[in-house]
Formats: structure tokens, sequence, C-alpha cells
């Protein structure tokens, strides 16, 4: 039974001392750390000896794509035959659950993980964890650093591998960070719309309620201390009828008030399908792998076990042939069957990777901190591996060394293109939305912008337009271009439009419970049953613009994959504070951001230009 | 003069245009042909419980209005699946009820029978037809494949890879014999084109799958569009 809660009150606070501090370093690779990339294969050789110099090592990687890219190269050297598992979401359960069985019986030398594996699980001899690539934050390096020898007076071994140079900062970073104590403070989030009205829901399939109780009962959680009674009154609208301001659905009720004013599910039914969708973890639709012979022909009568889940949208990306790493194997995929990805055993020299799309965090604002002050202040580089030392001291010469309260602006010609690159170092999410907006601006400004790129300390913009010329000339103004008011019409007319809205839309459209995933009885084939959501998004747009989803989907734009909070931070201290270095050539510090060019997908949304594209070439292909 | 919206395509001898907007106009005789409308879904999947914007009426009922306005047709045939479902008229609100009696005013307007359309007794004006046809044309609910038939039914969609990105555009399918029309209504989903249901309309799948793009048509072969 909830309690009376106070306005203020808080909960009794208990002040643990800390075990010992962990043994943490930095592994300086033998061979330079790369400009760019994640894979970190540079160091699979010192990843290996220090496996063999323990009983039991954690590897501990970002993404699942770089968990099967990493399990592969170990077991390419793997010459004295460890046993090295592999772990993470989209294996199959039972799979899961035998490596976690070898765990714990002492049975493995070493275990590839993701996430996955951070929480909860006890873990037997583990006595060391290597984290492969940036820890992204304080906090989830400590957790699991922390999974290494779990006796509270013995040190923690942890090893760091970073994967390419800018990591290597920051994996410095976070190494200052855990000595001084420090962890990552996120700000505290506003509670969901939508997540509030699959929560109303709950509440009427669990017990009859009065509007004002439950109100008053939601206001008494932090998250929703400032939820106004508008609102909560439009989430039980939506909940009941859609929440439309055309009153047409009054008889398809999902809840109603009855005779004593208390709301209630008007079908049992209704009840049911809530507990099959409850949640609000939604993730990508997935599709299951099953093992099969390979067949020379199209039918291929019967499947084999599973080996897993993957994302729909890269199998999307496959032609029956491709071949793909999962599993620890290289699969090539056959055919889609309903809801299943046949593949087979391949043996190929170029597979493609899975790319997941968990796992992208950007960089912690308390890291980024970091990351400023190192770079900023020459006697922290000594710290640093030589090569990094020497490309921040050539930097420092060709342009200049970026500040903490200063933003630096580079720009320089290059291949017939003209290049603006910019380091806020506020993490991938906020500069994407940064270079959204100023492709837009540069757009206005007649400087033809081609395209952009972000990485998580820095932007780089490219285009036709002699961005050094038109700042000497006083043409474009660094001050106007990076104004706090980019985040007002700009943003709107892009957010408008854009395919991350859609998503985002999407997902609150399920966690709000308008779209359902699970469905009792026989499951029909997804396509009968669903409506597109981003044709529900345009008519919603067109027709209802306050609706309840829409102020929901742009409230999460703004905290989640746009960060558009922390941009407008950046913004706001940077102004009066930029600093433009007219280049020659590329410094230094761009050549990590403008090597993710050829890598990342570029984020322009020039659709119809490139169906165009895409028509001309197809045509000449056609026609010789 | 107008602006073009759409290509010209011709299909068994007769020239139309295929309007980006996802109609076909026939301009020798003044016919606007529209298809697989769905008006009424979002009342339909609400009535299931999924309380779908209830907006989609309008919605394309305002579009169908743009390309009447556009072309000014002496008539408009709403080629099947005009309705979601067979109650779909009877959800109707009044204003979109109005909304189609002032489309169908001055004009000949008809309802050729899908699977889903309501029986002809319906006030929704116009006149009901199973099949029309017009010198070498036959204009079908679904279609069989005959040399000059126009059909609907399939929701043909053209999956399309351009730089690093897919796109997933409504189309219209023709081979210049016959076409099989890009579905019309807001909330109407799509089937691949590469799905061998249109290889046996066409008996190959060697067609052309004509996108609607922003004020224009893509044409691309449908063999080389992806399949899902």
């Amino acid at each position: 039974m909830p309690q009376d809660l106070q306005r203020g009150a808080m909960a009794d606070l208990v002040i643990a001392r800390g075990g010992a501090a962990p043994d943490l370093r930095l592994l300086e690779s033998a061979r330079e750390p790369p400009w760019a990339g994640h894979s970190a294969h540079h160091a699979t050789g010192e990843i290996y000896e220090l496996i063999k110099r323990h009983k039991t090592a954690l590897v501990f990687v970002n993404t699942r794509g770089q968990a099967e890219s990493i399990f592969q190269e170990l077991w390419r050297a793997n010459d004295d035959a460890l046993a090295i598992a592999l772990h993470h979401g989209s294996l199959d359960v039972a799979q899961r659950r035998k490596v976690e069985a070898a765990m714990a019986a002492g049975g493995l030398r070493a275990v590839v993980c993701t996430s996955s594996l951070d929480l909860g699980i006890d873990w037997g001899d583990v006595d060391l964890v290597i984290n492969v690539g940036a820890p992204k934050g304080v906090s989830r390096l400590l957790q699991r650093i922390g999974r290494a020898n779990h006796r509270m007076e013995k040190p923690s071994q942890g090893v760091l591998v970073p994967a390419n140079r800018f990591e290597v900062l920051e994996c410095a970073a976070a190494l200052a960070a855990v000595a001084d104590d420090v962890q990552d403070t996120p700000a505290a989030r506003t509670g969901a719309l939508e997540v509030l009205a699959q929560h109303i829901l709950g509440c009427a399939c669990g017990e009859p309620f009065l509007a004002d109780d439950l109100y008053t009962e939601v206001n008494s959680a932090a998250p929703y201390a400032g939820l106004a009674r508008a609102d909560y009154d439009a989430a039980l609208d939506f909940v009941a009828t859609g929440g439309y301001a055309l009153k047409a659905y009054e008889r398809f009720a999902k809840i109603r008030q009855s005779a004593d004013g208390r709301w209630r599910v008007t079908h049992p039914m209704i009840a049911q399908r809530y507990r099959m969708n409850v949640g609000t973890i939604v993730e990508a639709d997935m599709l299951k792998v099953r093992l099969v012979r390979s067949r020379a022909s199209k039918m291929i009568a019967r499947g084999g076990r599973i080996l897993g889940e993957v994302e729909e949208y890269f199998i999307e990306t496959l032609v029956p042939g491709d071949t793909f790493v999962f599993a620890g194997e290289i699969l090539k995929y056959e055919a889609l069957v309903e809801d299943e990805v046949y593949v087979s055993r391949a043996a190929s020299e170029d597979p493609k990777v899975p790319a997941y799309e968990g796992g992208r965090f950007p960089l912690s604002t308390c890291l980024a901190q970091r990351v400023r002050g190192i770079i900023s202040d020459r006697d922290h580089w000594r710290v640093l591996p030589d090569p990094v030392r020497r490309w921040l001291e050539i930097q420092e010469w060709r342009s200049r060394i970026p500040r903490p309260r200063l933003l630096l602006v580079e720009t320089f010609p290059r291949a017939g293109r003209h290049y603006m690159v910019s380091y806020p170092f506020e993490g991938r999410l906020a500069h994407q939305t940064l270079g959204m907006l100023l492709t837009r601006r540069l757009e206005r400004a007649r400087l033809r912008p081609l395209g952009f790129v972000a990485s998580e300390y820095a932007l780089a913009v490219w285009g036709l337009g002699d961005m050094t010329r038109s700042l000497e000339h006083g043409e474009l103004s660094l001050a106007q271009l990076f104004d706090q008011d980019m985040l007002g019409d700009d943003l709107e007319a892009w957010l408008a439009e854009s395919a991350l809205m859609k998503r985002t839309f999407r997902n609150c459209a399920v966690i709000a419970g308008l779209i359902e995933r699970r469905f009792p009885g026989k499951e029909k084939s997804r396509r009968e049953v669903t409506v597109s959501t981003d044709l529900v998004y345009d008519v919603l747009r067109r027709h209802q613009g306050d609706h309840l989803l829409l102020r929901a989907a742009r409230a999460d734009a703004a905290a989640g994959l746009l960060d558009i909070k922390r941009l407008g931070e950046m913004l706001s201290r940077v102004k009066g504070h930029i600093v433009h270095k007219a280049l020659d050539r590329v410094s230094p510090l761009a050549v990590p951001v403008l090597l993710e060019i050829g890598r990342e997908s570029v984020y322009g949304e020039a659709a119809e230009e490139l169906l165009a594209q895409a028509e001309a070439t197809l045509v000449r292909e056609a026609m010789g | 003069m107008r602006e073009p919206s759409g290509a010209e395509i011709a299909v068994a001898g007769v020239g139309f245009v295929a309007d980006s907007g996802g109609a076909l106009y026939w301009p020798e005789q003044g016919l606007l042909i529209i298809a697989d409308l769905h008006l009424e879904k979002g009342s339909s999947f609400a009535s299931r419980g999924v309380l779908l914007p209830p907006y989609d009426t309008a919605a394309t009922l305002a579009r169908i209005a743009r390309l009447t306005a556009r072309y000014l047709p002496r008539a408009v045939i709403a080629l099947g699946d005009s309705f979601h479902d067979h109650d779909g008229p009877g959800r109707m609100a009044a204003s979109d009820g109005a909304a189609l009696a002032a489309l169908q005013h001055g004009r000949d307007w008809i309802w050729i029978a899908g699977n889903h359309d309501p029986d002809p007794s319906s006030r929704i004006g116009g006149r009901f037809a199973d099949v029309l046809t017009a010198s070498a044309l036959t204009f079908r609910h679904q279609p069989t494949g005959a040399q000059g038939e126009i059909a609907g039914h399939l929701h043909p969609l053209a999956r399309v890879n351009a730089g690093d990105r897919t796109f997933r555009r409504r189309c219209f399918a023709s081979d210049g014999t016959r076409l099989v029309m890009p579905a019309f209504g807001a909330y109407a989903g799509g089937l691949n084109v590469r799905h061998r249901a249109f290889s046996k309309v066409f008996g190959t799948p060697a067609f052309t799958a004509h996108m609607l793009g922003a004020g224009r048509i893509y044409s691309l072969a449908a063999s080389s569009c992806l399949g899902d």
C-alpha cells in the first residue's frame, strides 16, 4: 500500500563504505591505435595474451556486431584452443544459458559479451574484465569492472582497450574519473505521456478507479510531480476513445465510467490484450534466425534449430546469398519464410556483420567534460600513449587545441569540397541534430551543403560553397550559424518530416497502446492486422497536430535520439566563445570524423534526389 | 499552364497520365481512376479495439478533391475496395458524406465492386458496376491479367536501394498491356511488386514499377526492385 507521501519527503539514505579501489589500466598496444573504427582488431594479440594469463576473463564490448567481430578474431588467434564463448542479447536463450552455466562451473577462459551480461548474474572465478571500446560512461564502466573478483577487499582487475585514437582520450578520462570516485549524473527525466497512458489502462484492468484519486497518486511520483491535470485528462481521454478532437469513437471506448464514477475496462478482451503487450521497451522488429541445409533449388522443406534473432531492418539490407557473422559462425542468407530467416553455414571471406541498433549510447556529459579537460591541458598529455600525444601536438601546431569553454570551428578545402568541422564534444546524437540544422542554414546561405557526419566529439559538414571565404568576407557569421534559435522553426520544420520522428512516434504508439504487437489466439500474419504507423503519423500530423502521441513523440525525440536539451545547453555555453581557424588542409583532429564518412550513412534527407539517381543508374545499367 | 505532376504511360495503346498523387487520368475521355480508397479503415480498426485517428476518410477525400480540381474530370471511377468494410458508409461522418457528395456533383461517379464494398443500396451517391469497359480497356477491381485490363486490389509497392538507404513507395505496375493501380487510401498498406502475385498477373516478372514521388513519377523495372 502506498504510504502517505508528503511532497518533498525523502527516503532514508544508507551510505556504505566502498571496497578496495579497482585496479584499472589502459592497454597500450604495440600497434598504433587506428584513426577511426570500432573493431579493435589491432589489439587482438594483446587481448589474447591477457586471456591466457588469467583464469577467466570477460571481454565487454558495446554492440552485438562488435561482439561477433572480436569473437571471430580471437578464434583466428586461438592457437592454444582456449575455451572462448560468445554471449549477447540476440543469441537464442538456450545458447545463452549454456554459456552462463559453463561460466559458473569454471569451464570457460573467456566470454566475449555485451551488456546482456552487465546485470545481476554472479560469475564464479572471473579475475579480469577487459572493456573494448569506449566505456561511454563512468557508472557503466564501474559496473562492468565490478564483475571481476567478487571480494570487497581485493581490487577488481580491469583493462581498457580503446579501438581508435579518440577512444584513447575517452578511456583516459574514464580512468581519471574512476580514480576521483566520480559517477555519471544523468539528468532527471520528466515522466513520459505514453507511459502514463499505458499505466492508466493498466489500472483500469486491475481495479476500477476514480480519476481524481489516480491523478493524485500519479502526481506523487517524482517524474510526474509536474504533470498538469489537463495532460492527465488528455491521457485518460486517449485511453478511453483515442484522444481525438473528432469524437467518433465513443461506442468503441476501451474504458468507461460507470454510475459510481469509476473507470473500468469495457471488455475482458481489452485486459487480456493489455497483459500480452505490457512493457515500455520497444525493440526493433526481430526475426528468428533458423539454420537449414543449403539447397540449390528454391524450396527448403524444413528448418533446423533457432540460432537467435536479428533486427528485421538488417535482413532488409541483404539479398539471398549474402553472408554475415552471427552466433559465432559465418552464415549465408537463404530465404525469408514467414517471420523466420533461413540461413545455412557458409565459408566466406568477406561477410557483412550485423550492425545492431542497441548499445548506441553517446558519450556521457561527465566523460565529455573530462575529455575536453584532458585535451586542453598539456600536462595531462604525458599519460597518453605516444601516437596520441603526437596527434594532439601536431593539432596544436597546425590549428589549435579546443579549450573547454570555446567552440573550435575549422574550415578547409579538400578534394573539390569545402569542409567545416566543429568540436562540441556533446556526443553523437546531439551532433547529428546539430548537423541537420546547420545544413539547413547553410543551404539558406547558398553554400550548397552536400552532407554531414557526426562523431562523439566532432561534427563535419561539407559542401560546394567556400565557407572560409564567406566567413572572411562577412557573408557568413558563426555566431548566427550556431545561434540557439536554430532550435525553433528550423528544428520544427525538420522534425515534421524526419524518419527519426516517425520511428519515435511508432515507439510511442506501441507503448501507449494504440498499436499492439501481440494478439491472442492464432498468430495472424503481422501485415493483416497492423497498419503502418508512418501513415498514421502523417494523417495525425495534418489533422490534429497537438494530439497526445505527437506531443509524447516530440518530447521523447528531444530527450532521446535528438538530445536537444544537451544541444541547447551547449549552444548556450559557447555563445560568444566561438573561434574560427581557416586552414589550407585537414587538421589532425578532424581526421577521425572525416574517416567516418565512408562508414556511416550520410544523414541528408534528399530522398527525391536519391530516387532520381537510382533511376538514372538503373537506366544506364539497362542501356549499357 | 499546369505543372506536370505525372508521367505519360500507355496501356493497350491508350494514352494515360499516371499522376504522382496516385491516380490515373485518361485525357481523351476526361476519366479519373482511383483505386482501393479503403474509406473508414480507421473506424473499422476502432471497432476492433485499435483506435486509429478517425481522419483517414477526410484525408483521402481531400486528396481526391485536389485531383478533381487539377483535372476537372467528366467522370471518376473508384476501382473497388472503396470502403474498408461493409458497414463503412454507416460510420462515415456527416462532413465526410458532404465532401463526397461535393466530389460527385456535376460528374459521373462509378463505384466498381471490390471484395470489401458495401452493397449498392447504400446512400453514397454515384452508380454501381462490377466491371466497366471502354474501347479496348476493362476496368475491374481484382486483376486477371487480361489484355487491356486496369485493376486494383494488390496495392503495389516498390522497394528501391538508393545510396545507403532503402525507399518504399506506392507505384503503378504496368507492362504496357495491363496495369495495376496503387492503393489510394490514407491507411492502405502495400504489397511488394516482387511478390509472385504480380508476376502471375503479368505472366512474367518483366513489368515496370512507376513509383509515386513528390510531384513526379520514377519508373523502374520491377525486377530491379528489392523484395521484402
